[in-house]
């Protein structure tokens, strides 16, 4: 299958803004689905609310648009009903991190296999440009006009902390490696989180002042390098990117089945 | 494998929305924006069928159509 296939082109040209990431993220999306050859009908997107979010409507699978923080509570609902299926949740940061952490850290914890994409552009796009989770200290946002006093989560740790058994990173400069990750991370049993570092022009460039989608690249591509690079070793400041961990548990829906099976046998 | 060779930059104008990615991060300054701010083939001759710019565009606005080269 074309990787048109996989759209509903009917909502194109999409409504994110000229040189938002979220559209590369889609782009990578679309091309990992490609290659590993899932049906359409196997596989099931839900996100919450957001400007990231609205990955799933330009996807011709199964997809529910839900509410904000909650993408991770209804794909649970989903994959327990449907263990067979394949879950994916797009989320931004705010919705993964701030109104949605707790759902995040259980969903880690439990093991559950979903595929959950922290689509993280370090700000809320959707609303105006607020400071989330992720902005760090000294950004600048519409609610922190003189920089932001926040420290920043960092998504790998938290997810790693939490549990989940699949944590990988990139950025929207890097498009090969999203679409590796997010095979990887499909392909995985468990929860995994694959957090892909995406540019909002609109708010984080300019209250920024980094400038345009061009110059917001140039700045992923200088300031993030592979795990355990030479480049770390000499600059510590330097984000990773890579596998930071896959590992084998026992997975959620499984032990459930586990556990209607002592249930039935018992008593 | 048989190599492959460009056979046309295919840019869906109704989508590009003139972000310049493709061009800036093309490695061999093949794309440019037009009059119009929407992304043509200028050299397609120096074209090395990286697809990077394929791959990268937000708006899925590019394909790089290639067929096989004949001996
Ligand atoms: C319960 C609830 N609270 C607040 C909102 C308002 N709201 C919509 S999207 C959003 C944050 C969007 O930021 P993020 O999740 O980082 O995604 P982005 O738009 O940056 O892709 C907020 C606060 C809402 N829709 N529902
Ligand atoms: S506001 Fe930001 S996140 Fe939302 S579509 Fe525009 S660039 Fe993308
Ligand atoms: S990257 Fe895509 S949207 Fe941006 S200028 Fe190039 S073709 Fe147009
Ligand atoms: S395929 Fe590579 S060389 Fe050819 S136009 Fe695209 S980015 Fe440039």
């Amino acid at each position: 299958m074309a990787v048109k296939d996989f759209l509903r082109e009917r909502f194109f040209p999409h409504l994110w803004c000229p040189g938002c990431g979220h559209g590369t993220v889609l782009n990578g999306l679309v091309r990992a689905i490609e290659e590993l050859g899932i049906r359409k009908s196997d596989i099931v997107m839900v996100s919450g609310i957001g400007c990231s979010s609205r990955i799933s409507g330009y996807l011709d699978f199964h997809t529910l648009h839900t509410i904000h923080g909650r993408a991770l509570a209804f794909a649970t609902g989903v994959k327990m009903s449907r263990p067979k299926l394949n879950l994916i949740v797009p989320m931004g940061d705010g919705d993964a991190l701030a109104i949605g952490g707790n759902h995040f850290i259980h969903a880690c914890r439990r093991n559950i296999d979903i595929t959950a994409i922290v689509m993280n552009n370090r700000i809320y796009g959707m609303t105006g440009g607020q400071y989330s989770p992720l902005s760090g200290y000294g950004a600048a946002a519409t609610t922190a006009p003189y920089s932001n006093i926040d420290h920043t989560f960092d998504v790998v740790e938290l997810s790693k902390a939490a549990g989940a058994t699949f944590v990988a990173r990139t950025t929207s400069y890097h498009p090969k490696e999203i679409t590796k990750y997010i095979k990887k991370a499909i392909q995985h049993k468990g929860f995994s989180v694959v957090e892909i570092m995406s540019q909002c022009p609109t708010y984080f460039g300019r209250k920024n002042k980094i400038g345009g989608a061009v110059e917001m690249l140039e700045y992923m591509k200088d300031q993030t390098t592979p795990i355990d690079s030479k480049a770390k070793a000499e600059n510590p400041d330097l984000i990773e990117r890579g596998i930071f961990v896959e590992k084998e548990l026992p997975e959620y829906c499984e032990e459930y089945e586990k556990v209607i099976e002592r249930a039935k046998g018992g008593a | 494998m048989a190599k492959k060779k460009l056979k046309s930059h295919n840019i869906n104008r109704d989508w590009c929305k003139g972000c310049g990615i493709c061009v800036h991060f093309c490695p061999k300054k093949v794309l440019e924006l037009d009059a119009e701010e929407k992304a043509v083939a200028g050299d397609t001759e120096a074209c090395i069928v990286c697809r990077l710019c394929e791959l990268r565009c937000p708006d899925l606005a590019i394909e790089i159509e290639t067929e096989t080269e004949t001996e």
